[in-house]
């Protein structure tokens, strides 16, 4: 099987290792992974935010770069979730109605595409900590993942999963949302954090990298004892290829 | 910025992280929570009743005009008399000429939104008229001089200790007075007032157009009195509440209730069609329903959030908002709060002045998923924003910042020309502001990009 893969911008530039983590696992599951080193950002940011043309262009761009035809796989519902979603407001009934909509049938989620598609659930890994699952809103509710990284995480060996109170409420990220009201969004990250505190664990884990920045960013300024990390990452350790 | 921009960011800093807030709002929604859950129970299928609910209303959206010709045929047919008003002044005035043509001294009210959205209590006052809300919460909220904070619950944002301070400060009851005590103090209290009232004010939770009646709900009996007792009984409704048939109205008024306040239906539910007639023994007199626009005919003009017209006001979308549950109801300065009121408000209110309410929220979409009208709301926010910027009433800086962000975003090289500490800088010369004090920036590393290309030497 070959794939292309998906990087967001935000994870190219700030989260690098999440992005090989990935080529990583796809790799052990005798995978070929393509990577077209053009590719930037699927427009989310500027759509949300309410720019529709700056975002129709991005879109237009990100079109063209995922044109293979291949089956594309990203670490990120809430990128994969806008092409899902929204390109349809951008696309539908333009010149780039046929590919997007064939974009849309091929692009998929890790934990999905691992679950849902490979039927793969154990991958191996290793992580002898004791983790809390943030449910991000985009997986949720925007591309629609119930169990599977509670299925993936279940079966890392040494693992101890504890869950927090409301484990799907939103961190307060947002996008611009948390420059644009950033009293607001830092409160709802402050809540998610004494929330995720309370269990005890080591780590907030979850599929979505840009609640894992907003996080952290609240975590590190108050120099908290815990920490968070991909999903991805912690399927990635405890074994080498 | 706009003044109210401008006033929302002062008060959301102040309350945003007001322990003593969070932790009354977490406790009085929790006993929603669990009495909403159970409610949902009564369905076999809820699913399915909120999607026949979304799609009656769907129809009376795209033939607003149609139904409320159909309801004014009805309703007139029964002698009730009704006014059109395009706004808030229009719909006062109204008010006012009935009390002045009946002599009102004293008006009792029912809990009504709209009577909120067009300030109708101080300009009665103004005028000479003195009205009391016979809600207990709305009760409370008047003793307080406050707005109401919550669209089903207005007391929501007091504790009972906080409620049993004010009776204590201003009857002097008892300090410790309980939830029991002070409902059955204020009953007495309310008695005489409905007895005495010269005019009655309610709402309307629908307007049901094949039989030309108006259907109100409620928990204390409270409406029944203030349409029955008094002479005069005036109804403000805005025009969207149409539904089409009596047939319609059991799976409203159970979906309502279960959404709004876990009830499989609510304690008393009445229907009226007109004022008393010679054969019956009660009922007002004068019967007169105001039907209000004031930017809801603007709002069916848009093609996507025109939805928002089908919102049944049971609250539930605020109540799920962790927007809403972090600044309350008080710091979006508008009648209709949290999501649905970050919706409607732009339209109904200018959206030059209320865009922001629209940028409020990190889209989280718990309020689409728990509209029992299916109302896409975290979406309907993206077209607002969406008009907001093409309006030109966004930031003219930030409008710059995202213009760069698609050039760079368009050119890998651009975002290859500058290494990560450079970008760490840039990032801290434009964002350290507006990422505030409370949060680390973000560090740029080598991106994935590079290394795949020294890996793969290219
Ligand atoms: S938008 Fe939906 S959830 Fe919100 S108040 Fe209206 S009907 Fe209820």
């Amino acid at each position: 099987m070959e794939v292309d893969l998906f990087i967001p911008c935000f994870i190219d530039q700030l989260y690098p290792d999440t992005g090989f983590n990935l080529v990583k696992i796809l790799e052990k599951l005798g995978i070929q992974v393509h990577y077209n080193t053009k590719q930037t950002c699927c427009g989310q940011m500027a759509f949300n935010s309410g720019y529709w043309d700056e975002a129709l262009s991005l879109g237009e761009k990100f079109i063209k770069d995922f044109s293979t035809g291949r089956i594309i796989v990203g670490p990120s519902a809430s990128c994969i979730g806008m092409v899902k979603n929204h390109y349809p407001k951008l696309f539908h009934n333009t010149s780039h109605h046929n590919t997007y909509k064939e974009i849309q049938s091929n692009i998929f989620e890790i934990s999905d595409f691992l679950v849902n598609h490979l039927h793969i659930t154990n991958l191996g890994a290793r992580f002898p900590h004791k983790v809390t699952v943030h449910d991000s809103c985009s997986a949720l509710r925007e591309y629609g993942l119930t169990h599977e990284v509670r299925t993936l995480l279940a079966n890392v060996k040494d693992i101890e999963i504890v869950e927090m109170n409301e484990s799907d409420t939103c961190c307060g990220f947002g996008g611009t949302f948390s420059v644009k009201n950033e009293a607001i969004s830092t409160s709802m990250a402050e809540q998610k954090v004494k929330n995720a505190l309370e269990t005890g664990a080591e780590f907030i884990v979850s599929t979505e990298s840009s609640c894992l920045l907003h996080i952290e960013a609240y975590i590190k300024k108050h120099n908290l004892p815990i920490k968070t990390i991909h999903i991805v990452d912690i399927l990635a350790s405890g074994w080498e290829l | 910025m706009s003044q109210q921009k401008e006033q929302f960011l002062i008060d959301t800093e102040r309350i945003a992280f007001d322990e003593n807030h969070r932790k009354v709002i977490k406790f009085n929604i929790s006993k929603y929570d669990l009495a909403v859950d159970k409610g949902k129970r009564q369905y076999a299928d809820l699913a399915l009743a909120r999607s026949r609910a979304a799609r009656i209303k769907r129809n009376v959206v795209n033939d607003l005009e149609g139904y409320l010709k159909e309801f004014e045929f009805n309703f007139q047919k029964n002698g009730g008399q009704i006014i059109w008003a395009v706004d808030d002044k229009e719909a006062v005035n109204a008010v006012l000429e009935i009390a002045r043509k009946h002599q009102v001294k004293t008006v009792v009210k029912s809990k009504s939104m709209v009577s909120e959205e067009i300030d109708l209590n101080p300009h009665l006052q103004a005028y000479g008229v003195e009205t009391l809300e016979t809600d207990l919460g709305e009760y409370i909220v008047q003793l307080a001089d406050e707005r109401p904070y919550h669209i089903v619950t207005p007391a929501m944002h007091k504790s009972k200790e906080d409620i049993a301070q004010l009776y204590h400060q201003k009857f002097n009851t008892p300090e410790k007075f309980t939830p029991e005590e002070i409902t059955y103090y204020t009953r007495i209290k309310l008695r005489e007032k409905f007895v005495k009232a010269d005019m009655g004010i309610t709402g309307g939770n629908f307007l049901i157009s094949d039989i030309g009646g108006i259907a109100v709900t409620e928990n204390e009996g409270n409406g029944v009195l203030s349409m029955s007792f008094p002479k005069v009984h005036v109804a403000i409704v805005g025009i969207e509440k149409i539904i089409p048939s009596m047939r319609d109205l059991d799976l409203f008024w159970s979906i309502l209730s279960t959404h709004g306040t876990g009830q499989k239906i609510t304690v008393y539910n009445t229907v009226i069609t007109g004022p008393r007639k010679s054969d019956e023994l009660d009922g007002p007199e004068n019967m007169y329903l105001i039907l209000l626009d004031n930017g809801r005919t603007n709002l069916a003009n848009q093609e996507h959030q025109k939805l928002a017209l089908s919102c049944i006001r049971c609250g539930a979308c605020l109540n799920v908002c962790p927007v809403y549950k972090s600044i309350g109801g008080h710091a979006y300065e508008t009648t209709y709060s949290g999501p649905i009121g970050s919706v409607i408000t732009p339209h109904l209110r200018g959206m030059e002045e209320y865009n922001h309410l629209s940028f409020a929220s990190s889209l989280c979409g718990k309020c689409t998923e728990e509209c029992p009208v299916n109302i896409p709301l975290h979406e309907l926010l993206l077209y607002n924003r969406r008009d907001a910027v093409k309006a030109g009433f966004t930031d003219k800086s930030f409008n710059l910042v995202m213009k760069a962000y698609k050039i760079a975003m368009n050119k890998r090289w651009i975002i290859e020309t500058f290494s990560p500490n450079v970008k760490n800088i840039g990032i801290s010369l434009t964002f350290s502001n507006s990422w505030g004090p409370r949060r680390k920036l973000p560090v740029f590393q080598t991106s994935f990009t590079e290394r795949w290309k020294k890996m793969h030497n290219r």
